[in-house]
């Protein structure tokens, strides 16, 4: 047992700790990049319209994370209360995921289309007013907040860059697409729902649309609540198969 | 540093070999043997552990384990069982009209406890823990129905939900009479007067109040009533009764008729179950209010 070698030299100490640490690493992390059940396809999914993705950095800045799970396990419990149990594939083009590790409030990870967009305003303005036991701060200013969507383009090119299979054509149309997210019956909504399939498209907090009209940060915020665990058809779902684990 | 290891003179105990600065030596004080023997039995463990459950990555795929356990598989069993468990009682409630179910006393009971369950989860958001509603969320523990209390039909909302945007949906729009400039906004205040009087608000304008009641029976009687009773085809509420969505106040009222109320509710059939959906409407309609 000679390690003298080592401990005589640091650099030599410092080669050896990182070779031992990345065993580590290569057996628990990289597999995962192999491995069929986890890089599994699932049919519906799609990267996120323009303003669900500004909905979803406003989620991440307000740090919902840290109360708000999106992760159904496989459990029974939390199948039967949130529905079926998420799949890796759902969280395809998050960047970070949502998953979190805690849950002060309920898992949003099928919240989609489970309250009304009205609901959710009355929610966020003050959610005692709804649910009186909740402990939930307020969001009030979101809705009087106009949405900041300048940058949106770089947002999407940035994801583009890291894998999110966002096309030419959807990022020169980025900010074209948020206002017609918010536009109704419009040519705009109905080009952005041949780029984004199952994509919603109203007003969603609460105020008239019309020509014109900005898209606030709630109804950025609503649009990505409202989206959530619903672009997966679980009728067609087979969980068996190569999804079997 | 590393050396030989020899047995120390003044202890007569064995030194871990470690030498510094020439003569410098430590005691070897080696692991107790239970720990030893329990981290050789935990070894031993993982050893089985990785044989039976899935443990290893390989290049595509992971080793299955003999159990060949999957935690997919593990919960669609335990929701499987617990949904045979259940089976009889299902069954039974699937293949009964809803309005039969009341007379079966089991199946009620069933239906009621599997439509509260239900309740909690799904529906208390919004109509609250004990569906006494709040200011846009109806009060189902009242006999007051916007879209009607028999057992069908709250069945059918519960199905298919409110102004939601799909085609089975219940689905109405009341104008927007002030934002779209329909009514000036005195004869606005004036029918908002006249409404609030004939289900008897205190501190009403009787004088503005006359002044409405032609506006109401020309704008508002379509939907609403002659009498104010409300159209459960229209979902237009009762107005001659105390009982207000949006509450009774001049200006709840005025905002009503500027901006048109219009709540919308989810459809519940592509979520749950179409036998949960009757136990819900089973239990909403047991609240106290069902016709």
């Amino acid at each position: 047992m000679n390690h003298g070698i080592f401990e005589k030299n640091s650099l030599i100490l410092l080669i050896g700790i990182l070779i031992v640490v990345s065993i580590g690493g290569i057996v628990q992390i990289a597999p995962l990049f192999m491995l069929s059940s986890t890089i599994e396809k699932v049919e519906g999914m799609r990267p996120y319209s323009p303003l669900e993705q500004a909905g979803r950095d406003i989620y991440v800045r307000e740090g919902c994370y840290n109360c708000h799970s999106q992760m159904i396990r496989s459990l029974r419990d939390e199948v039967e209360r949130y529905g079926h149990y998420s799949l890796a594939a759902e969280s395809m083009y998050d960047h970070p995921f949502q998953w979190s590790s805690k849950r002060t409030g309920p898992d949003l990870a099928r919240i989609g289309g489970k309250y009304s967009d009205a609901w959710h305003t009355d929610h966020m303005r003050a959610p005692k007013s709804v649910v009186p036991a909740s402990i939930m701060p307020a969001y009030s200013w979101l809705e009087t907040t106009p949405l900041d969507y300048t940058n949106i383009q770089d947002k999407l090119k940035t994801l583009q860059f890291i894998g999110v299979p966002y096309t030419d054509e959807m990022i020169a149309k980025a900010a074209a697409d948020i206002e017609a997210q918010i536009a109704p019956d419009t040519p705009a909504a109905k080009e952005l729902l041949a780029r984004y399939p199952k994509a919603q498209v109203r007003k969603f907090d609460g105020q008239s649309p019309g020509e014109g009209v900005k898209p606030t940060e709630l109804d950025a915020l609503i649009a990505y609540l409202q989206m959530l665990g619903t672009l997966v058809d679980f009728t067609k779902f087979d969980a068996s198969g190569p999804n079997l684990r | 540093m590393a050396g030989h290891k020899k047995i120390d003179e003044v202890t007569g105990v064995e030194t871990t070999g470690h030498v510094w600065d020439g003569d410098l030596c430590e005691l070897n004080k080696p692991l107790p043997k239970w720990w030893l023997y329990v981290f050789y039995a935990c070894c031993v463990w993982a050893f089985g552990y990785w044989m039976v459950y899935p443990a290893w990555p390989t290049l595509t795929g992971y080793t299955q384990g003999y159990f060949g356990y999957s935690q997919r598989a593990a919960v669609t069993a335990e929701i499987n069982a617990a949904k045979a468990a259940q089976d009889t009682y299902r069954q039974a409630i699937a293949n009964t009209p809803i309005t039969e179910v009341k007379g079966k006393e089991d199946l009620l009971q069933f239906a009621l406890a599997g439509g509260a369950a239900a309740f909690g989860d799904n529906c208390s958001g919004c109509h609250g823990r004990g569906a006494q509603g709040a200011v846009g969320y109806p009060n189902l523990n009242d006999d007051d129905w916007i879209w009607g209390g028999t057992l069908e039909q709250i069945e059918g909302t519960i199905a298919h939900g409110i102004r939601n945007g799909a085609d089975e949906a219940r689905n109405s729009a009341m104008p927007r009479f002030g934002l779209d400039g329909v009514l000036e906004p005195a004869a606005i205040s004036d029918v908002a007067n006249y409404v609030r009087s004939i289900s008897g608000a205190e501190q009403v304008d009787t004088v503005a109040a006359e002044r409405g009641k032609a506006t109401y029976a020309e704008q508002c009687a379509a939907c609403h009533g002659e009498d104010a009773k409300g159209n459960l085809e229209m979902g237009a509420p009762n107005l001659s009764d105390a009982i207000w969505l949006y509450g009774n106040s001049q200006e709840a009222v005025t905002q009503s008729i500027v901006t048109g109320r219009g709540g919308a509710m989810p459809a519940w059939a592509p979520r749950l179950d179409p036998v949960t959906v009757k136990m819900l409407a089973v239990y909403v309609h047991s609240l106290g209010g069902g016709k």
